[in-house]
């Protein structure tokens, strides 16, 4: 939590009239951490507050943990507020909720000196002795059930805390009110009544004994009002259709499946169709089903859901079908940490496959970037005929930020029928001197000979051959698309200094951290610069020389350092780059960086290196 | 299957004729592709619209030899592969051809769900009881005590029973034949074709190089029977008591009880709809409660209910 510069004496005009008594502190952001069970709707206070957030000019990161059981079991989800630029969940939280023993036993931990720990006393007894925060007791619990009516069990203290909250934090209670009743008026009447009546009395709970102050979150300058507030897999999701995808087909798997159930429901809206197959093979497919048949389509999963796609994947290669694949990294090997964010997915996205077969592989840096990254895999995979795999990760999928809606005019793809035009006498789909245009079912060819697209090795007719020449420069025609896409990538943006001592270097959902880390190195007077890769296959032109700049090149990713000491990016930065000052900072915890784990990491880095 | 009624030009065996086929001289799979081309010319099917789609193994070749669009899969996976092409094309006619090792083994979880999901289509089995293009291994269907390089005494594991399987995951029309039967093949082919659904013609198909003979008990001029299933005519007839009812799965598992060398003809054919169907119904009622907007105008509706 940062206080603001300005006088702290200004009185909210949105504050609780029996409260004004409170002092008013205006602060620039806020850390509020819920830990409670899975159903007891923590999730749904949290996506208001972002919501309320995104409406109010204000900036919004959330981050949560989510239990991979079926029912229950301890779940987090913590609200980044703030009028600056946000983009991180916050290292540490200013203000804890625990709504039971285990959430205060687990969690406190993770307040900051100084913090603030609002704890139901029906539920959970605080440590004593515990003098490093400040401790505000509130019977969360029975004063919910009693807001209510007595009836409702306990269900109704998110919503309770939620009033709290606003009322703690100066927020818009009519705001609020009004995005609560779009949730809820949908459902049954009472619904909305009890929500409202535990909202209401959460909001008139008498704090003035409670806390010595109340804080006014400052609203943001942007001025811009077409925000929205989503999550990432929402994003990604309507990125493709935005994108021109019609036809997708796949398999459930967390953290994957709320990708394909907005698909089975959006598709048929725009004319498509969304295909829930019987395994990830069938998934695949079918996907490359459509492809051939004309279409832009997409598959996708989860780590292990991937490794039995591959195959496929390997077919679609050597065909040169245009396909789009997402892959939501989660915690691996094998089932691993299914509801926890990793990246360590990159080198089986780019070389998972048998035999030499390259792709496309981009990485989203934040949740308006899988919207755009799905575009742009769009683009990649209609120019090249290839497919295209987008690694988002668990973190990036459930997070809700807020981002300015696209310029739809600019970027929605709405011709998508396919191209039946017949093709000319000398029709080749796998021309040596070009790119490959298939002719779908249903185009004429005038010729009269009809293609046969096969995982074989071919000629340009798509011909099966043995050839020991054909099968050479097929493989080089095939590795030589992705450079032609290479050559038309743009140089990663340095954030920050241009050279120095530290370019921090990451890739997917460490961009937030990275970029607050590059920050804070700066401002305590180091040269410090940030470049984020989105293209992760192939890697654009020009990295190298921004790499020279550097005494230190730290590559920071989630996922193990390997028996040679290096992630799995930092792996291929060196290979390619045969650099030295290349080096790694990696860890699976399951968690996402903090920034003072990035900084102590490459202070570790520059001490060995002096 | 429809067919197109006025096709432009009219399609001959000469244009759908493409390589010449690799089998083994002898092979059984010469007289299903021939029977197959006697089929297409007599429902003259617009050649363009005709998509050959197989995964992996010696039948699986079978896109190669047919002059249309074609594709050749991975194994196992060309049921999915053509469902992703049926779906998205209703314009097409799809086929697919493979042996008993893309159906019943590698491939067997995703006939059982292409058949219950009732995907407009038609599936040509070349069933040869042996794993043929890697030389000799026991296949699902290969008989208990055949003799294999992975089984040289014997094969002891019980076969698939192919109709069984089928007639329980579902699959709205299923047929047997014989590839030393080319008329009852393309009777066989062209019922498949004309069913609305996914359809199924497991064909008898012998591989003369790994498993002579192993038909010879269905050949008549072998010695063999050729017992073929006699259908109901619905004609209020004593002896039509005695016939086979095609809507009737139950009397379906009984005839397919006897598995070597089997009944041939139509054990099971049922109309209802395919997944095609159902899925355009879906598509056509989103679009009109959406007033076919275009995909701008979608789009910005749904973010506005995120702001």
């Amino acid at each position: 939590m940062t206080i603001a510069a300005n006088d702290a004496s200004v009185q909210g005009s949105e504050s609780n009239s029996e409260q004004d008594s409170l002092p008013l502190d205006d602060i620039q952001d806020a850390v509020i951490r819920f830990a409670g069970n899975s159903q007891d709707g923590i999730q749904t206070i949290g996506g208001f507050l972002a919501r309320l957030a995104g409406r109010s000019a204000r900036e919004v990161m959330t981050y949560m943990t989510i239990p991979s059981t079926i029912s229950g079991g301890p779940s987090i989800f913590q609200v980044h507020l703030g009028s600056g630029n946000v983009l991180s969940p916050g290292d540490d939280a200013d203000f804890l909720v625990s709504f039971y023993q285990h959430s205060y036993d687990n969690h406190i931990s993770s307040l900051r000196d100084g913090g603030v720990c609002i704890y139901d006393t029906d539920f959970v007894e605080p440590n004593p002795d515990d003098k490093r925060v400040k401790y505000v007791g509130i019977p969360i619990t029975s004063t919910t059930i009693e807001s209510i009516g007595g009836s409702t069990k306990s269900r109704g203290k998110n919503m309770f805390m939620l009033g709290l909250i606003t009322s703690i934090f100066q927020l818009d209670r009519d705001k609020l009110a009004g995005i609560i009743e779009r949730q809820f008026g949908k459902k049954d009447e009472s619904v909305l009544r009890n929500a409202m009546l535990a909202f209401d009395a959460g909001y008139s709970y008498p704090i003035g004994d409670l806390f010595d102050r109340r804080y006014n979150l400052k609203a943001g300058t942007a001025t811009d009002t077409d925000r929205v507030t989503t999550d990432g897999n929402t994003a990604m999701t309507y990125g493709l259709l935005a994108g021109g995808v019609r036809y997708g087909a796949g398999y459930p798997i967390t953290p994957w499946s709320p990708i394909m159930e907005t698909l089975r429901v959006e598709l048929p809206k725009y004319g498509g169709l969304f295909l829930q197959c019987e395994d990830e093979l069938a998934a695949v497919s079918a996907a490359l089903g459509y492809s051939y048949a004309g279409h832009l389509a997409i598959t996708g999963s989860s780590g292990p859901g991937l490794s039995l796609k591959m195959e496929a994947l390997s077919y679609a290669c050597m065909a040169e079908l245009p396909l789009i694949v997402v892959n939501v990294q989660r915690g691996g090997p094998s089932t691993g940490l299914p509801t926890s964010v990793e990246q360590s997915d990159l080198l089986q996205a780019i070389y998972g496959s048998h035999g030499d077969a390259p792709r496309v592989v981009l990485a989203p840096k934040n949740v308006e970037d899988c919207f755009h990254i799905a575009l742009e895999a769009c683009r990649i995979a209609r120019k090249y005929s290839t497919q295209v795999i987008i690694l988002s990760d668990q973190a990036l999928s459930s997070r809700i930020e807020v981002f300015n809606e696209p310029d739809w005019d600019a970027v929605v793809i709405e011709e998508t029928k396919p191209d039946l035009e017949t093709r000319p006498e000398d029709f080749r789909p796998y021309p040596l001197d070009g790119l490959t245009k298939h002719a779908p079912p249903g185009a004429k060819i005038a010729s009269g000979k009809y293609p046969v697209v096969t995982g074989l090795e071919h000629d340009e007719w798509g011909h099966p051959t043995a050839n020991p020449d054909l099968h050479q420069k097929m493989t080089d025609r095939r590795r030589d698309k992705l450079k032609m896409l290479m050559d038309e990538l743009d140089t990663p943006d340095v954030y920050g200094d241009e050279s120095g001592d530290v370019l921090l270097v990451g890739w997917g959902s460490t961009y937030g951290p990275l970029h607050e880390a590059t920050d804070r190195a700066r401002a305590a007077g180091s040269k410090f610069g940030h470049m984020h890769c989105r293209h992760m296959h192939p890697l654009p032109n020009g990295m190298g020389e921004v790499f020279e700049k550097f005494k230190h090149v730290v590559v920071v990713e989630m996922n193990d350092e390997g028996l040679y000491g290096n992630g799995q990016l930092a792996t291929l930065l060196r290979a390619r780059f045969c650099n030295p000052a290349i080096t790694s900072i990696t860890k699976t915890d399951g968690l996402n960086f903090k920034i003072r784990e990035i900084l102590a990491g490459v202070d570790l880095k520059m001490q060995a290196s002096s | 299957m429809a067919t197109e009624t006025a096709a432009p030009e009219k399609l001959t065996k000469k244009q759908l004729t493409a390589d010449h086929p690799t089998w083994c001289p002898g092979c059984g799979d010469f007289a299903v592709l021939a029977s197959f081309f006697k089929v297409l010319e007599k429902l003259q099917i617009p050649q363009e619209k005709i998509v050959t789609i197989a995964g992996i193994g010696c039948s699986s070749r079978f896109p190669y030899f047919v002059n249309s669009h074609g594709l050749h899969f991975i194994h196992g996976r060309a049921l999915p592969l053509a469902t992703g092409v049926s779906l998205s094309r209703p314009d097409t006619h799809v086929f697919v051809f493979g042996g008993d090792g893309d159906g019943f083994s590698i491939g067997g979880n995703h006939l059982d769900h292409c058949a219950r999901k009732n995907i407009n289509l038609t599936y040509i089995i070349m069933d040869n009881y042996v794993y043929g293009l890697t030389k000799k291994q026991t296949s699902p269907t290969s008989p208990i005590g055949y003799k294999s390089k992975t089984d040289p005494t014997g094969a002891i594991d019980r076969p698939v029973n192919p109709m069984k399987k089928l007639i329980a995951s579902g699959a709205s029309f299923i047929g047997r034949s014989h590839a030393s039967q080319v008329k009852h093949m393309m009777a066989m082919y062209e019922r498949a074709i004309l069913h609305d659904g996914f359809s199924v013609v497991q064909t008898l198909s012998e591989c003369v190089i790994f498993n002579p003979g192993s038909f010879d008990d269905s050949i008549p001029r072998k010695g063999g029977v050729f017992e073929t299933i006699d259908e109901k005519k619905w004609d209020d007839t004593p002896e039509d008591e005695a016939r086979h009812d095609v809507t009737d799965a139950g009397a379906a598992f009984g005839l397919a009880e006897d598995q070597y060398p089997g009944k041939f003809g139509v054990f099971y054919q049922a109309e209802r709809p395919s997944k095609n169907t159902l899925e355009q119904k879906w598509i056509d009622s989103s679009m009109e409660k959406t007033g076919a907007a275009s995909a701008a105008d979608l789009l910005r509706g749904r973010f506005a209910k995120m702001k």
